[in-house]
């Protein structure tokens, strides 16, 4: 039942497929769709968004893929990218129902299959959907406009220029004619799609005359939702499927010795049980581990407890949080592996010279990602080597490389469908699970199966956000001006580079906006898999800085603000930080200035005592935001966070507002609930298992939340992420104004905040 | 062995092991998939379902227990106009993110609306604290259940 709502466009819509014709019929567009595209690092995406600001990256594109237009009107848009839930299969068509001046109302979205030939780079991370595809796709929405206009010129013999649209309709002023899109569809898919060079010289849309763009357009697929219909990927049910779970080592990287799988096929609707091997080093790639198959998921994931797998654990074993939090101290003590991360001046001296020095040494833990939708595919290998794959994924591509060498067949060998994802924060771009369905087909005998972990599965086999150790030192000098700051950063990784998520920008503020920095990096070998949560990098180091700078305000006996808006006008303050290109000293304080005033931030004196204010900024992925968080500590120590205002610049439109101020909201609950979980190592394997001990936030624990955007002239960039780093600090700091406790460790259930 | 259930006022016999969770007999077995599988344990709300109109976490409700209680899920819970009001508030507020645990969080919101006409923020926040939201939609959650409700939307709670 479940597999007819979940075909590709045309499989889906048979019916219309007939009378549908694409309407540029040669893919003139070619390398242009893309021209002005960052590439996106998923690695560590808060970094380098800013270090390769607007790289054109020229890739084959098809345009026929985006729109096409029926007889009857209705209007075909293909929605490129991975739905996450970040609204982008909403967002992307309405850049180009915009120029193609459509009737909302007449316009499909449907969702395109994986293919990076037809549409390029396919993946939801690091925020760059907006700021890539913010001119090429209203150049698609354009370029069919402009057919449908000299199909009408030509129908009319009038010239184009005389021309109009309105809601998908073509006017002729002078002759008082209208004709619809529809009807005029099929003339226009007889024209050659234009060249290069015209659609270059499409006049876009005055921002005056948008009618969709920065309209609450609501998310695509909520109707269905809200019906309960089977549209993510545990929902999907392809004919003659299994279902299968998959049991990996509870030690990262560790080897099947021996699994009783008699035990397990002798359980009733056990179909086949086996052990896979790992395929290649990638602990997020292929790994050893006992699959079941069974005629229901249920059955498969009791036969589980029968296996009694031995496994070889290997040297991940003997890790520990304990043992890191033993080695992080120990090379505190010495100087960093990476002495010059940053260096500009000369801190050490600039320190010896201070007129008052702070030492604070910060800590926050690995995260799991654990969206909601645990970790499935349905994968297809068949018999004849071609492979058919569905998926909740970020990013399919890495996903299809992975299954290639593991089937060994050739990516172009591969179908495969986008599914949406119940949730995503990083951890599916990631493609472990989706490789192990695929390999799970292939040893069964080359059937359907559907793969399909528990929660705990999902726990404890996961790229962790990387915990970190800062240690910091500040020097002021007699006028209380921040002089020289030093950071010993100790991470995780292998040598002296970090894993994956686990670095430090080198110019982390205030790198550029104080005469003296040294930022040191020194490395603890490990074997836990790390990789990019939601605002990678970001939601941690801004922690750390924002709160280490709420420090130095105190100690100077300034103003939280005025100390941060200090540094923001320092006088060596380059007009674009290397390495945080982008980033707008001007920007920032005028955030830091409509936030303060939101927020009463002036009037916070009249607190009552045990009820602070705190504030913080931070710039990633292309976003500027500031946020005041309230919060209120009884004398017990139980805190809660009862406000918070956001003030983000992201551009000159709210492509679609209503999910702009969703995606901030849920940043900013999500990072607050980050300030309460952990993962700990113990013996190589992760502790937690499920969400009563990796606690998720809930609803009486969200806070009121004020959104405003400042509306400036810059390109508009993205929304996933750059509102979620600074509510941590905000919160931080407020819990150190209402209480006078400094907040430097993560979780924050570890402090003590009771005050009398 | 046999069981026979009722779910969304249609009767199925299905011969599963008693211990198997309601939720995957009616995921698996029924091919109902509106009900979501998230922890297995409880502890999200994902797999929120009604029987005999109560609030009931069926992913640890064995289909053994289930008896001749008359379960309603997801599919069905338009068909009474306390969940179709409520369905139409999570659209007309635009409560989703990724959606996956909004099954969970209307059947909740239904079942305080049926028991608790008009309920105050710190009714919901006792309604609604077991269905967990990873996007953390949950302001948007709390609106329209005010909105279905018909009760002032404004946010009472100290701040």
């Amino acid at each position: 039942m479940s597999i007819t709502t979940l075909k590709t466009a045309t499989e889906d819509t048979p019916e219309l497929s007939r009378r549908f014709f694409l309407m540029a019929s040669a893919a003139a567009g070619g390398g242009l769709m893309l021209a002005a595209c960052a590439t996106p690092d998923v690695t560590d995406g808060a970094a380098t968004v800013a270090a390769a600001p607007a790289r054109p990256v020229e890739l084959p594109i098809d345009m026929n893929a985006y729109v096409a237009i029926g007889s009857d009107g209705t209007i075909r848009i293909m929605a490129k990218n991975p739905e996450i839930g970040q609204g982008i299969k909403t967002m992307l068509p309405m850049l180009i129902a915009e120029e193609l001046d459509a009737d909302w109302s007449k316009v499909r979205i449907e969702q395109a299959m994986a293919d990076q030939t037809r549409y390029g780079n396919q993946i939801a991370g690091g925020s760059f959907a907006t700021p890539q595809h913010w001119t090429p796709h209203r150049q698609v929405g354009a370029t069919a406009r402009h057919m449908l206009l000299t199909a009408a010129a030509a129908k009319w013999s009038v010239p184009v220029a005389e021309l109009t649209t309105g809601p998908s309709v073509v006017k002729h002023a002078a002759s008082n004619r209208t004709i619809s899109y529809g009807e005029l569809a099929a003339d226009a898919a007889k024209l050659p799609a234009p060249e290069k060079a015209v659609i270059d010289g499409l006049k876009l849309k005055d921002a005056r005359d948008y009618r969709i763009i920065g309209k609450d357009v609501k998310n695509w697929d909520s109707p269905r939702i809200v019906r309960g219909e089977p549209i993510f990927g545990i929902d999907v049910v392809v004919p003659g499927m299994k279902y299968a779970v998959y049991e990996k080592s509870p030690v990262f990287g560790g080897k099947v010795v021996s699994a009783d799988l008699a035990a397990a096929k002798a359980v009733p609707g056990v179909v086949d049980a086996f052990i896979v091997r790992q395929v290649g080093t990638d602990l997020m790639g292929l790994l050893d581990g006992v699959a079941i198959v069974a005629d229901d998921w249920w059955t498969a994931k009791e036969a589980r407890k029968k296996l009694n797998i031995v496994w070889d654990e290997g040297a991940t074993a003997s890790q520990s949080t304990v043992d890191y939090n033993r080695q992080a101290a120990d090379l505190a003590k010495k100087a960093p592996q990476v002495p010059n991360l940053h260096n500009s001046g000369d801190a050490a001296t600039a320190l010896k010279g201070a007129a008052k020095t702070l030492e604070a040494s910060y800590f926050y833990p690995f995260l799991v990602h654990a969206p909601l939708e645990p970790q499935n595919t349905t994968a297809h290998v068949k018999g004849d080597g071609t492979v058919e794959i569905w998926s909740p994924t970020q990013r399919p591509d890495g996903g299809l490389t992975l299954v290639a060498a593991a089937v060994g067949v050739e990516k172009s060998a591969i179908k495969c469908h986008m599914i949406r994802c119940g949730g995503g924060f990083g951890r599916r771009l990631s493609n472990d699970y989706m490789v192990e369905a695929a390999a799970i087909s292939k040893q069964a005998g080359n059937i359907p199966v559907k793969l399909l972990w528990t929660r705990e599965d999902d726990m404890q086999h996961n790229p962790y956000r990387p915990a970190g150790y800062h240690n910091f030192k500040a020097g002021l000098d007699k006028d209380n001006k921040l002089v020289a700051l030093t950071n010993h950063f100790v991470t995780f990784g292998t040598g002296d580079k970090p894993g994956s998520s686990a670095g430090l920008p080198p110019t982390e503020f205030p790198a550029a906006f104080i005469p003296n920095t040294n930022y040191g990096m020194s490395v603890i070998p490990f074997g836990v898999p790390t990789g990019p949560l939601r605002a990678p990098t970001s939601n941690a180091v801004c922690f750390v800085y924002q709160s280490f700078l709420d420090e130095i305000a105190h100690a100077s006996a300034k103003d939280p603000l005025a100390f941060r808006l200090e540094l923001l006008a320092s006088a060596s303050a380059p007009a674009a930080t290397p390495g945080r290109a982008g980033f707008s000293p001007k920007r920032m304080t005028d955030c830091l200035n409509s936030v303060a005033e939101r927020s009463g931030w002036a009037n916070r004196s009249s607190l009552p005592k045990g009820t602070g204010m705190g504030i913080a900024f931070y710039y990633c992925h292309q976003g500027h935001f500031a946020q005041v968080a309230r919060v209120k500590v009884d004398q017990s120590g139980q805190w809660r966070v009862t406000k918070v205002w956001v003030v983000g610049d992201v551009g000159s439109h709210l492509i679609n507002p209503t999910n702009a101020r969703n995606q901030v909201e849920g940043s900013v609950i999500d990072g607050i609930g980050e300030m309460r979980q952990q993962i700990t190592i113990d013996k190589g394997r992760t502790v937690q298992t499920n969400f009563f001990d990796m606690p998720l936030i809930r609803m009486n624990e969200a806070p009121q939340i004020d959104v405003h955007f400042l509306i400036t002239d810059n390109s508009p960039t993205g929304l996933g992420e750059p509102a979620l780093p600074p509510v941590l600090p905000a919160v931080a700091n407020a819990i150190f104004a209402a209480t006078g406790k400094r907040v430097r460790n993560l979780p924050i259930t570890q402090a003590d905040l009771r005050w009398a | 062995m046999a069981f026979t259930i009722n779910v969304n006022g249609k009767t199925h016999t299905l011969d599963v092991a008693g211990d198997m969770p309601l939720l995957w007999a009616l995921r698996d077995k029924i091919d109902l998939k509106g009900t979501k599988f998230g922890c297995g344990v409880a502890s999200c709300g994902a797999c929120t379902v009604h029987i005999d109109g109560k609030v009931t976490r069926s992913c640890v409700t064995p289909i053994s227990s289930v008896g001749a209680g008359k379960v309603v899920t997801i599919e069905a819970i338009g068909e009474t106009p306390v969940g179709q009001a409520v369905q139409k508030a999570w659209l007309d507020v635009d409560v989703m993110q990724c959606g996956y645990c909004q099954a969970g969080q209307i059947m909740a919101a239904t079942a305080l609306i049926n028991a608790t006409p008009a309920p105050t923020d710190k009714q919901i926040d006792d309604a609604m604290t077991g269905n967990a939201c990873r996007c953390a939609t949950y302001l948007r959650i709390r609106q329209a259940i005010k909105t279905a409700a018909g009760v002032s939307t404004a946010d009472t709670r100290e701040v």
